[in-house]
């Protein structure tokens, strides 16, 4: 039994095939990053694991146990945490209000859940924003946010939608070492990322798909030397 | 606004009816009560959680029908509304939000206004149950307005306090996530449709308490009254929104002007105007709703420090809305 696993998923919308056949297995542990050009369905097959879209065909298995079919909600309980590409916050809400929302996952009592989300705070090192309103973050502090947020929920399976995109270089280099940090903790990651210094520094595996379809899996260089990848991301010659 | 505000509000709510003696004016003040009741139920659903409701007519008309029909057809008094009219107007919480709230879009607010609408017409035509345009009449139990001041002020503290608690804990947390972002919310565990209704149910339960408060006080109603999508649904709103919508204290301040701006113009101000200032109540109401939303926002009470700059020429810092408020 793996610990996380995608059968044959295909998704969708009319007439065009967003996610198209596409199977793969993430072992406990690892960080397994999911590439691909722009449009290529990686935000999708997020959204498809966490059962935001109905799944057309296929199956996702995490633990043993199928995902596809039970409401969003019930896959976070289960132990599923992601950030969204296109950020969300709670904008009316103070950095610890948004992290104390998602802590209450796991617990109905206010003190608790706020202990859990002064403690993840404090691991994203984010002590000196908590009282800071949502809305007010620069971009780095909200996608910051979302993994702390996420993080909150005490997944062991974490999907991070390009968390790097739109951060400085300083900001890039912080976002790896937490990674790397999240990891340490027990928590398995997949990982979308356009920036490729990130995903090569950080991934054990990669898989690289383009409309919809597997291109190639395999480790970071594998991926990076293939030249069916170098095409789809630059073109033919 | 300061703590100590605060209470000597209270206190001065409580003494009212030793220090002032005139009818009138307690009368006044116990619709005003009742408001806070009614707007701050309004507040919970719409405010904090963000499902804006058309219709809360609907629980209110259905508390003051639970307590009348107590008397009419079961013989018992219509005291026992008080206990009934609450969870009464749950039942029809429940089941508009079972339907609803699955869905997305305008689809509950709509729900709202229709069901509001269907059941005014329900007890206007349905004579055999409800008595139909006759309303229900019952004898007032008390004839002072003290007894009924004092109850109108415990049902809006325990309400007002109730609703306090709720913000602060768990279930509040989850209101205003849903509120803020619902793709969000279900992604940290909440099941919107769940909480959507818990917050119907504990804002419909209020309002009917408060409905059947109105039959036992006033001792007559009649569909067109209770159910009135001007005098109750949209009140409702007003209240809210004049006094700040999504904070505590936004809607007992927004009845108390609502319901003495609302008796100013019924009285055309006490005579002093001419009356036909009394018929443009309505209009006047929708200017003011168009100048708080434009000016402020965050009503009287969310943008008390901008107010009160007007006159003291202060610069507004800006408002920090958090779910605490
Ligand atoms: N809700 C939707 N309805 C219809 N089409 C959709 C929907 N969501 C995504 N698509 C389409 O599915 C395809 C895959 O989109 P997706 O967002 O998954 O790509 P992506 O790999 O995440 O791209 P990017 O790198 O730009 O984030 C695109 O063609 C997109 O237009
Ligand atoms: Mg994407």
């Amino acid at each position: 039994m793996h610990f996380f696993e995608v059968r044959r998923l295909t998704k969708a919308f009319g007439g065009l095939i967003a996610v198209n056949d596409l199977t793969f297995q993430v072992e406990e542990g690892e960080i397994y990053g999911l590439i691909g050009p722009n449009g290529s369905g990686k935000t999708t097959v997020f959204n498809l694991i966490t059962g935001f879209y109905p799944i057309t065909s296929g199956a996702v298995l995490f633990r043993g146990k199928q995902l596809n079919g039970i409401p969003t909600w019930k896959v976070c309980k289960e132990g599923v945490g992601r950030t969204f590409q296109i950020v969300k916050p709670l904008r009316r809400m103070t950095v610890l209000e948004n992290v104390m929302t998602s802590a209450f996952c796991r617990t109905s009592n206010t003190h608790v859940a706020r202990d859990k989300a002064l403690e993840v705070l404090h691991f994203c090192e984010m002590d000196k924003k908590i009282d800071f309103p949502a809305k007010g973050l620069t971009i780095g502090d909200r996608k910051r946010m979302e993994i702390a947020r996420a993080l909150a929920t005490a997944p062991k399976l974490l999907l991070l939608d390009e968390t790097m995109a739109g951060l400085t270089p300083q900001e890039q280099y912080e976002g790896v070492e937490l990674i790397k940090k999240i990891r340490k903790s027990g928590i398995t990651i997949i990982i979308v990322e356009h920036i490729m210094h990130v995903i090569m520094n950080l991934c054990d595996r990669i898989l690289c798909i383009n409309y919809g379809q597997e291109i190639v899996k395999g480790s970071p260089s594998e991926v990076a030397n293939n030249q069916a990848v170098i095409e789809a991301y630059l073109g033919k010659e | 606004m300061a703590k100590y505000s605060k209470f000597a509000a209270v206190g001065l709510l409580l003494a009212f009816p030793l220090l002032v003696s005139s009818d009138y004016y307690r009368h006044i003040m116990i619709l005003a009560l009742m408001w806070v009741v009614i707007g701050s139920s309004w507040n919970l659903l719409a405010g904090y959680t963000g499902q804006i409701s058309f219709g809360h007519a609907i629980f209110f008309g259905v508390g003051a029908y639970s307590a009348g029909l107590c008397t009419t057809k079961l013989g018992i008094s219509a005291w026992w509304g008080m206990l009934i009219g609450g969870p009464m107007a749950m039942l029809f919480g429940f089941v508009l939000g079972a339907i609803c709230f699955r869905l997305r879009g305008t689809y509950f607010n709509l729900a709202t206004l229709a069901l509001a609408e269907i059941l005014r017409l329900v007890a206007k035509s349905w004579v055999s149950l409800t008595e139909g345009m006759m309303g229900i009449l019952t004898i007032q139990t008390f004839r002072s307005k003290v007894p009924y001041y004092y109850l109108a002020f415990g049902i809006a503290a325990l309400c007002v306090f109730a609703i306090w608690a709720i913000i602060r804990s768990k279930w509040g947390y989850y209101f205003v996530a849903i509120r803020e972002d619902q793709d969000a919310a279900e992604h940290l565990g909440i099941s919107a449709f769940r909480y959507k209704s818990i917050s119907l149910l504990v804002s419909s339960f209020f309002t009917g308490v408060a409905g059947a408060f109105y039959m036992n006080y006033m001792g007559f109603i009649d569909p067109d009254v209770v159910f009135s999508l001007y005098y109750i649904s949209i009140m409702a709103i007003l209240v809210a929104i004049i006094g700040g919508a999504g904070m505590i204290w936004g809607p007992p301040v927004g009845a108390f002007i609502m319901v003495l701006l609302q008796e100013l113009f019924r009285s055309a101000f006490f005579g002093y105007l001419p009356k036909w200032i009394s018929e443009a109540h309505a209009m006047a109401f929708g200017i003011l709703v168009i100048v708080v939303i434009r000016f402020m926002a965050n009503g009287v009470v969310g943008d008390w420090v901008k107010l009160s700059g007007l006159f003291t020429r202060q610069k507004a810092p800006i408002p920090s809305v958090t779910s605490g408020n």
